[in-house]
């Protein structure tokens, strides 16, 4: 192997650690439903694109949420933890199969794949969504940021409602 | 139970099934409407495959010929499908001959449709075009010689479109889909529906609720002022808006009509102590999703159509979708979206109608309220000691622009008594 490609793989390895870290503790934070916190994984003009597998395979843009900029992803923050109803549910996300793809300057394509439990008051545990992540990481001065997260849902058939983001 | 009549169970009639009396007047509801299997079958004879026009979909979802779509009558599988010549066809997704449900995918295009499990091959208008081995094998086996191919295409419904929106029926002798909807009613159809949409995707979602409770919330301008907060607060829908509620000569179409204010919304202090879900100082860090770009010819900004029985439409800002209504058993119904935009939508106007579609869908702002709401309705209905619901509000020779009303439904509701012959 020569030493350019072993030093990539060395970068795509070191990236995917943090990556890993970063995921870790994106999904606690969302498991805890701090929806001011989840915003503060992502850059101020970050897209945040939640779309069902359906579409996107179709070219059909629409989104389930669509944020663009951090401005839209507190008002979703916002609205959830001031004015929504719903029924008291515990999240738990697990995001795993992390891979970095690419490392190009300050920005890293990554993807790994999502899984989000809900559990409502007397009901069992279901799979509230099951998913792909399609992620721009950028390396800022505040650390590693989002710069664009795109998730991928298989579950096109939602059961009832998505309250929190995933 | 201590005799006094509080289950509301009658004797049982001779084959079996509840006796149901609906209780007097038109101000109550009872609750086995909305969880007894033997009413859910009749609805499906009596309203999905009687006498009405089903929503199938929108013509921009299959634009081209060849192009199909899964979808639904009821809560019977179907496929429509454009034709060479550019018609739509709507058959049943069932073999004709052992029953597969065959078309397995969303969305696609075709120029034959193959059930997998005999290969039995159907043209895109549902005709059987070929049956394999019909005349056996070595002159053996296969179908009799009297088998006619004609007579053993997919079940086909009847169709009508209005503007780029497709209807299905079972009845062969259905009145036009102009004369099922009324003058006024399709006025406001035709206000949003032109034929020049364009698909910018699906939602599809599971309700654990009847299906007709969802026809109730878009008949019910009552809750629409007070359990949604953007509705309210940014004047979409408020108790200040010039407003009309529709309600068709029979009662089973409507439509919740609003006028959106340039500004924020005025409301009364009286009427903001009404409204918990009104936050007069809330301020979004984006105020582009709020934004109305002006592109129909109508003085509503906001348009709710109920079509019976299986269709609601919405125009509200820029936010236009249809949503089809499939009942899955009385207690549980599945929603299709087909949200769309306009064909002369430049790359910003797609934007601009994704961002402001954050509102709706099943993780908008209105959706999660909705879909939490009519979940507990349901909980309530289905586990608690029957009992009949109010809809007491308003009075029916009120004027249109009345709004704290439950006149819709109580029309919907004399309509729906009549077909069910309850």
């Amino acid at each position: 192997m020569s030493t350019a490609l072993a030093k990539d793989r060395h970068a795509l390895r070191e990236a995917r650690f943090e990556i890993e870290e970063f995921n870790y503790e994106y999904a606690a934070t969302l498991d805890r439903m701090d929806v001011d916190g989840w915003v503060e994984f992502f850059t101020d003009d970050a897209l945040y694109y939640v779309v069902a597998r359906d579409n996107e395979e179709a070219g059909l843009p629409l989104g389930l949420i669509y944020c663009e900029g951090k401005a839209m992803m507190k008002d979703r923050a916002f609205a959830l933890l001031n004015t929504e109803m719903f029924a008291p549910r515990y999240l738990n996300l697990s995001i795993t199969n992390t891979r970095a793809l690419s490392v190009d300057g300050p920005l890293i394509k990554a993807t790994a794949n999502y899984l989000l439990v809900e559990t409502l008051v007397e009901e069992t545990s279901r799979v509230q969504q099951v998913g792909k992540y399609y992620d721009t990481f950028r390396r800022t001065d505040a650390g590693l940021l989002l710069a664009e997260r795109k998730c991928v849902y298989d579950s096109v058939m939602i059961e009832n409602c998505l309250v929190f983001p995933v | 139970m201590d005799g006094d009549g509080r289950t509301g169970l009658d004797e049982p009639l001779a084959d079996g099934r509840a006796r149901r009396t609906w209780p007097d007047g038109d101000t109550r509801i009872p609750d086995w409407i909305y969880t007894d299997p033997d009413i859910y079958r009749d609805e499906v004879d009596r309203i999905f495959l009687g006498r009405h026009w089903n929503f199938v979909g929108l013509e921009c979802e299959v634009p081209n010929p060849g192009d199909y779509i899964r979808s639904y009558v009821g809560p019977v599988p179907v496929v429509v499908t454009r034709d060479m010549d550019g018609e739509i066809h709507v058959f049943e997704n069932r073999c004709a001959h052992r029953g597969v449900e065959f078309c397995r995918e969303y969305r696609g295009t075709a120029d034959s449709f193959i059930c997998p499990y005999h290969n039995w091959t159907y043209s895109l208008k549902g005709d059987l075009s070929a049956v394999p081995f019909r005349r056996g094998v070595k002159g053996k086996g296969g179908m009799p010689a009297g088998f006619d191919m004609a007579e053993h295409g997919l079940r086909k419904f009847f169709v009508a479109t209005r503007g780029g929106v497709m209807f299905a029926s079972a009845c062969a002798d259905m009145e036009s889909i102009e004369d099922y909807l009324g003058p006024e009613v399709l006025e406001e159809f035709d206000a949003t529906f032109d034929g020049e949409m364009k698909l910018l995707g699906l939602h599809r979602n599971i309700i654990p609720s009847n299906w007709k409770l969802y026809q109730e919330n878009l008949k019910d301008p009552y809750h629409a002022t007070l359990l949604h907060t953007y509705l309210t607060t940014f004047g979409l829908f408020v108790s200040s808006n010039e407003s009309k509620i529709l309600v068709d000569p029979l009662g089973r179409h409507g439509g919740l009509l609003s006028r959106r204010p340039p500004d924020r919304p005025d409301v009364s202090e009286e009427d903001q102590s009404n409204m918990q879900a009104f936050k007069k100082a809330m301020e979004l860090n984006d105020p582009r999703v709020l934004e109305f770009v002006r592109e129909f010819d109508s003085k509503w900004s906001g348009s709710v159509l109920t079509i019976w029985p299986s269709l609601t439409a919405l125009r509200q800002t820029n936010i236009l979708n249809t949503r089809l209504l499939v009942p899955r058993g009385p207690n549980e119904f599945i929603m299709i979206w087909a949200v769309f935009g306009r064909v002369g939508d430049d790359e910003e106007m797609v934007r601009h109608r994704l961002r402001q579609n954050n509102i709706f869908g099943p993780a908008g702002f209105l959706g999660i309220e909705d879909n939490e709401a009519l979940k507990f309705l349901q909980d309530g209905l289905m586990k608690a000691m029957p009992a009949d619901g109010l809809a007491l509000l308003g009075d029916d020779d009120e004027t249109p622009d009345t709004i704290i009303t439950e006149r819709a439904i109580r029309a919907m509701y004399r309509y729906y008594r009549g077909v069910m012959g309850l």
